[in-house]
């Protein structure tokens, strides 16, 4: 086997105003390199023009995501190996707007983000004494769900996302249901009349790629079918007791 | 000069194809999935037209017979039948799996979640099966 693997990466410059193109670089095949180790390589020794977004390179920060030969993959966590002989295409998320070569725009996901409030919502002025007390059943509901590092994979592998820029999109969503499926939240109301929407919950499909590609093992796609459930027995609720308390 | 600002960059937007289910496998297995929803509507006025002859008369009953036995709707009722599977199992595997969550209220492997609905598909065939044979 060649001690060598070409990766073809995506080469976008704003300044030029053209397409995207493919560049090809030789880099190292070593048994313990990751793709992020071949494209730290190309950036060092033999193209510092490259741009590419990377912090943690252990699968938490979520900064590495990109397509690699078409899947949606955190590079952090990918052995160049896995693609030997090669070569391997290397290009940005898909269904992000590009800034430069593998850099994409992440403010549309993070304005998404915020809207769905994936935080602890009270809505009382309850002052614990001590911590809130959680049971393990209580933790095990919302835990995997919880496990979410904002990848971004999941809108890459979603062709809604694609299609429908306005879409919420699955990690937006799963959030939201994590924090709906936490004993400590009152917010539930609040991120059903967001993501109850058309470009909310009801805008998926059930293609079920989402979930595939989470690095973390979250189920995106499982949240929102969930959440659709609630969302339908509150409007039940609300159909049957217009004026009880839902 | 640089064609941008700070505050508004020039971002290539790339555009979604409008052949995208083609591009990987894994969305042309959805698209099927979902076109496959065509072929049970198909069955279902297959279905309904055969009942309207069965309650005409023998004559036209018979001619819905042997327009049935053609081997160009031989064909078109084999396709459709895979079609026809193809939408019952993924959407055994689909819906359970978000029901009986719901319900457990803890995760649940995908074929216990799954087994219901096909032992309630087997033994509705069954059913039908013994119908049909005169035994019921």
């Amino acid at each position: 086997m060649s001690d060598t693997i070409i990766l073809e990466v995506a080469r976008f410059n704003p300044e030029d105003g053209g397409e995207p193109s493919y560049q090809s670089y030789e880099v190292p095949l070593r048994p313990d390199w990751m793709v992020l180790d071949g494209l730290n390589h190309i950036k060092d020794q033999l193209d510092g023009s490259l741009a590419f977004r990377w912090s943690c390179r252990m699968g938490i920060c979520g900064s590495c995501g990109m397509m690699v030969n078409g899947m949606p993959t955190l590079t952090c966590e990918t052995l160049l190996m896995n693609y030997a002989p090669g070569p391997i295409r290397i290009a940005p998320l898909d269904h992000f707007p590009v800034v430069k070569d593998l850099v994409v725009d992440l403010d549309d996901f993070l304005a998404k983000l915020q809207k769905v409030r994936p935080w602890v919502v009270r809505k009382d002025d309850f002052k614990p004494a001590r911590e809130f007390m959680q049971s393990p059943a209580q933790l095990e509901a919302f835990h995997q769900f919880s496990l979410c590092i904002n990848c971004t994979l999941c809108y890459a592998a979603c062709p809604v996302s694609g299609l429908d820029p306005n879409f919420i999109g699955p990690a937006a969503i799963a959030l939201a249901h994590r924090y709906n499926l936490d004993s400590r939240d009152q917010g539930i109301e609040d991120r059903l009349d967001i993501v109850s929407q058309h470009e909310g919950i009801w805008d998926c499909t059930v293609v079920g790629e989402c979930s595939v590609v989470c690095p973390k093992h979250v189920d995106p796609s499982l949240a929102i079918q969930q959440f659709k459930l609630t969302a339908t027995k509150e409007w039940f609720k609300s159909f049957l007791l217009p004026r009880g308390k839902h | 000069m640089p064609q941008y600002t700070q505050f508004q960059p020039k971002e290539y937007r790339p555009k979604m194809s409008a052949y995208w289910y083609l591009d990987h496998w894994r969305y042309l297995r959805y698209a099927l999935r979902e076109s496959s929803s065509f072929f049970v509507a198909y069955f279902c006025v297959i279905t309904l037209v055969q009942l309207a002859a069965l309650g005409t008369d023998a004559t036209r009953y018979a001619h819905f017979q042997a327009f049935m036995a053609s081997p160009v709707m031989i064909v078109i009722n084999a396709i459709a039948l895979a079609f026809f599977l193809l939408h019952a199992i993924t959407w055994f595997n689909l819906v359970p799996r978000v029901v009986m969550r719901q319900m457990l209220a803890r995760p649940t492997p995908d074929i216990i979640s799954s087994a219901p609905n096909y032992f309630a598909w087997f033994g509705a065939t069954v059913i039908l099966a013994l119908f049909i044979m005169g035994v019921l």
